[in-house]
């Protein structure tokens, strides 16, 4: 890809059959304009948000699929369907070299992606998708006969399990080892028998989309070794400046660094807690002065919280000891949980400094046996929700319309209006983030306070 | 007392020598067998992750050995507590600092087993005779029906064949997926067997656990059900358990039903009953799951969550809660068979899936057991003899020939074949490139 300053734009010399959606497989040899090349990439930035807005939100596959369509056409259509298709293929490149930079970039970008080409690939219609499934040269073979006829019946109950009452067996199945299709695996979608899984041709989005991931996946790898190696310093004068700066005007502050509002020190923690923290972190931070323990997941989401509050190390250290080592003792707590912290810290290992986890990943958790991490609004049962939410002082018509968004899997916005009840303000922006419930909880409260006295 | 202390030492040295022997027999598994054999690589052993325990917790982690008998010299000198098995790397692990993290030669995962840990301390919720780190023969029988439905899946629904289950020394089982294309398998695929092995998904913040959707349960869970569920449910696990037969015991089941008249009609009765029988825990029990049992299923119309209401209790009381982590990352380290567990001293042998049922955790040998019979000399000590003998009585000498022949030498023939094949198809090709 030639990126060039003229005026002129060279027609596009695309003699791909063009199938509606793009696989990404290689750069395409076309010439961009300098101004398209950020907007473009900013316009798709819109899309990837808005999909990463609707996974957090709890949004069915329907919902998404109709979600994609209506930011796609808002941010991405051009009456001329060439141009769309060079504008579609121009802002993923575009956005691979400014998402390969970091892993959590690379991870983020990944997700985004893939959810957006499964979206659109199950807009397609069933044609259309054939042609897709061609296009990645996978070689499965449908079952047919006298093997489908002795599946069947397993086939119809795999359909009954998934909430339809009549076992309609489709026309089609594909054999295919069960490593190709992870995500039906998992939820129990498929029937699989002697490591093969019975694909049907409604699944094949599994298939195609378990296929689009794992090839943009080394494709970063490959992006981010020739950006490090010779792009960023070749373009250091033109692209480079534009790609950093895309990076950090979208995902929002990561409240790795804490800002002059967010220092905390260990003697007003519980105060703190108990007037600022959102629900999610009270109920781990109760816990552990309860138990005076936390599983892991509960560590991490509450430890890298306390750190984006502003926290210190020491305190933190403090903290963590003085809970601990009433149920496990001095030694054990040096031994098993103090190195942990400290790599929280990125003071150990190999010193990553971990970001505070955003709702969205919160939500997306899977808090088991003896876990309290999650999200309350998500995992936590209509009557022990009520009980937590009545402990921060909502009155019952506040309530109400909390449950309200809880029950439309809402869960963000049920956090924004519990905001809005306890601190009697209204909250446009929405949360997306414990640290930045935090923060608004905390101008709030030192707004309302006089000044100290001199 | 020094001198005690020294034929300690000494003792304990040969059993650790025994252990490494053992250890090495497993490990070698895990490598080429034939080293003369042109198609293998020689360097896989080393590549591969070891990690000691030793005294006062001291962990070493990253160790990597370049042949067996260096791994031997390695556990006679440090004396660990505990040998755990990581996964086999793209360099050797002690030398990973010489290799930057870009470029070619990062230093990551390539091959590891799938593994699973079972462990009964997750199911404290569901268990009235032990909490915490005991174990005894009333709640051991949960780990057998694990054992029995995991197994099952592991082989008929993904094809494994060799599969090793180990007693994990105190109070649950590990097992070990070595096919080739388990070992070879990613983070995703790993992390998509173990949630296709998730059922239970709670704590103490939600009542109702087990949620089974749908209209039917998925062929698999079926045959869970139908084959080894309900039969234990209603069999093993009522008589240990009698878990309807006080309040507390059945209003955490009467939670699970998500409908309130049915849960009162059924505390009503069960409150009138509770003085005048003069029939035992277990009977009492038993007579209550029927009520239960009739009631939903006249009146399981009323709710889509009623449905299966019946099929959850079973699944929440009786499969199998396996530890997600473990099995999701390549780089997961798991304790060793044949190791020694350091808090209960009894060894970490392999169990038969297909007679689990005879396995008891509370008569494997131990490690003062194991002294013991080393110092009255009663037993040759030496591993590698081939000895078919049924008459050898020695504490390990059982599960050695299990482990051997039930695992170990299937697992080398499957590994030799692989070896041969792929050697095969690389002169093939290479013929084919010369040919003009």
């Amino acid at each position: 890809m030639e990126v060039i300053r003229s005026q002129k734009r060279t027609p596009s010399n695309d003699t791909v059959s063009n199938p509606k959606i793009p696989l990404y497989l290689t750069a395409p040899q076309m010439e961009v304009r300098l101004e398209e090349f950020e907007l473009f990439a900013v316009d798709r930035l819109r899309v990837l948000k808005g999909v990463s807005d609707g996974l957090a939100r709890g949004r069915n596959p329907k919902e998404m699929d109709d979600l994609v369509d209506t930011l796609w056409k808002e941010h991405m259509r051009d009456p001329d369907a060439s141009l769309m298709f060079n504008k579609d293929i121009i802002s993923h490149f575009v956005l691979r070299l400014v998402y390969c930079r970091s892993d959590e970039l690379k991870k983020w970008f990944l997700s985004m992606e893939t959810a957006l080409f499964r979206h659109r690939f199950r807009l397609q219609n069933f044609e259309a998708q054939r042609a897709i499934v061609g296009e990645f040269g996978l070689p499965y073979k449908a079952v047919t006969g006298a093997e489908l006829e002795g599946l069947k019946e397993r086939l119809g109950q795999v359909v009954r399990s998934l909430g339809q009452i009549s076992p309609t067996v489709e026309a089609v199945y594909y054999k295919v080892p069960f490593e190709e299709v992870p995500d039906l695996v998992a939820s129990r979608r498929v029937l699989i028998q002697k490591g093969y899984a019975f694909v049907a041709g409604s699944q094949l989005v599994s298939l195609v989309v378990t296929q689009f991931r794992s090839h943009i996946s080394k494709a970063l790898i490959l992006t981010n070794r020739k950006w490090t190696t010779t792009i960023r310093e070749r373009e250091k004068d033109r692209l480079t400046p534009i790609v950093e700066a895309l990076s950090t005007s979208y995902l929002g502050p990561d409240y790795s660094q804490s800002t002059e509002y967010a220092e905390i020190s260990l003697k007003d923690i519980d105060q703190v807690a108990k007037s600022s923290f959102p629900l999610c972190m009270r109920h781990l931070f109760e816990k552990v002065r309860e138990d005076h323990h936390l599983k892991h997941g509960g560590r991490m989401q509450l430890g890298l919280f306390l750190k984006g509050v502003g926290l210190k190390l020491d305190d933190a250290l403090a903290f963590w000891r003085a809970e601990f080592t009433k149920k496990v003792g001095s030694e054990r707590f040096d031994k098993e949980y103090a190195y942990s912290i400290r790599h929280n810290y990125g003071k150990e290992g190999k010193r990553t400094d971990y970001t505070p986890y955003a709702c969205q990943k919160i939500i997306l958790s899977a808090p088991g046996a003896g876990d309290h991490h999650g999200c309350p609004y998500r995992h936590f049962s209509e009557d022990n929700l009520r009980a937590a939410l009545g402990r921060m002082g909502l009155s019952s018509r506040g309530m109400e319309g909390v449950m309200d968004q809880v029950r439309n899997k809402h869960y963000q916005l049920a956090c924004t209006m519990t905001f809005e009840a306890v601190y009697g303000t209204s909250c446009d922006a929405g949360i997306n983030h414990p640290n930045q419930y935090f923060e608004e909880s905390q101008k709030i409260l030192k707004s309302k306070t006089p000044p100290a006295p001199v | 007392m020094a001198f005690l202390r020294t034929r300690y030492v000494l003792v304990l040295s040969l059993t650790l020598t025994l252990k490494a022997i053992l250890l090495l027999i497993i490990t070698s598994s895990m490598v080429v067998i034939d080293g003369k054999h042109p198609g293998c690589d020689e360097y896989y052993f080393g590549r591969r992750e070891f990690s000691f325990t030793l005294e006062n917790d001291v962990y070493l982690r990253y160790k990597s050995f370049k042949s067996v008998s260096s791994l031997e010299h390695a556990i006679k000198s440090c004396f660990p507590y505990k040998i755990d098995i990581g996964a086999v790397y793209s360099v050797d692990p002690d030398k990973r600092h010489a290799y930057s993290q870009t470029g070619t030669n990062v230093f990551t995962p390539v091959e590891r087993e799938l593994v699973f840990d079972i462990d009964i301390t997750d199911y404290d919720d569901v268990r009235y005779c032990c909490s915490g780190a005991d174990v005894c023969s009333k709640c051991w029988p949960l780990m057998t029906v694990a054992i029995k439905v995991i197994h099952t899946s592991l082989k008929e629904d993904f094809g494994f064949k060799h599969i090793l289950w180990v007693f994990s020394g105190r109070r649950g089982v590990h097992c070990w997926v070595c096919d080739p294309k388990a070992r070879r398998m990613t983070n995703e695929q790993r992390s998509a067997v173990a949630e296709y092995f998730r059922v239970y998904k709670g704590n103490e913040n939600n009542a109702r656990k087990v949620a089974l959707m749908g209209y039917s349960l998925h062929p698999f869970l079926a045959r869970s059900y139908v084959d080894l569920l309900k039969g234990f449910f209603e069999g093993e696990l009522q008589a240990n358990q009698s878990i309807f037969s006080t309040k507390d015991k059945y209003d955490k089941i009467l939670e699970m039903i998500s409908d309130e008249d049915i849960q009162s009609e059924l505390r009503e009765k069960w409150e009138k009953s509770a003085n005048r029988s003069s029939l035992s825990e277990e009977a009492i029990s038993l007579v209550r799951w029927d009520q239960l049992k009739n009631t939903l299923q006249s009146k399981k119309h009323k709710a889509p969550t009623l449905r299966m209401c019946v099929e959850e209790i079973v699944f929440t009381f009786a499969y199998p809660r396996i530890d997600l982590e473990v099995s999701k990352q390549m780089n997961h380290l798991l304790k060793a068979p044949f190791c020694v567990h350091p808090k209960t001293g009894r060894v970490c042998v392999p169990i038969d899936p297909n007679n689990c049922d005879e396995f008891d955790p509370l008569a494997v040998p131990t490690l003062s057991q194991l002294i013991e019979e080393i110092n009255s000399g009663g037993s040759k000590m030496d591993v590698d003899d081939d000895d078919d003998d049924d008459t050898d009585t020695s504490l390990l000498g059982k599960s050695i020939k299990f482990f051997r022949s039930s695992f170990l030498e299937p697992l080398l023939k499957s590994c030799k074949e692989e070896i041969e094949s792929s050697y095969k198809t690389k002169i093939d090709k290479s013929k084919d490139s010369f040919s003009w």
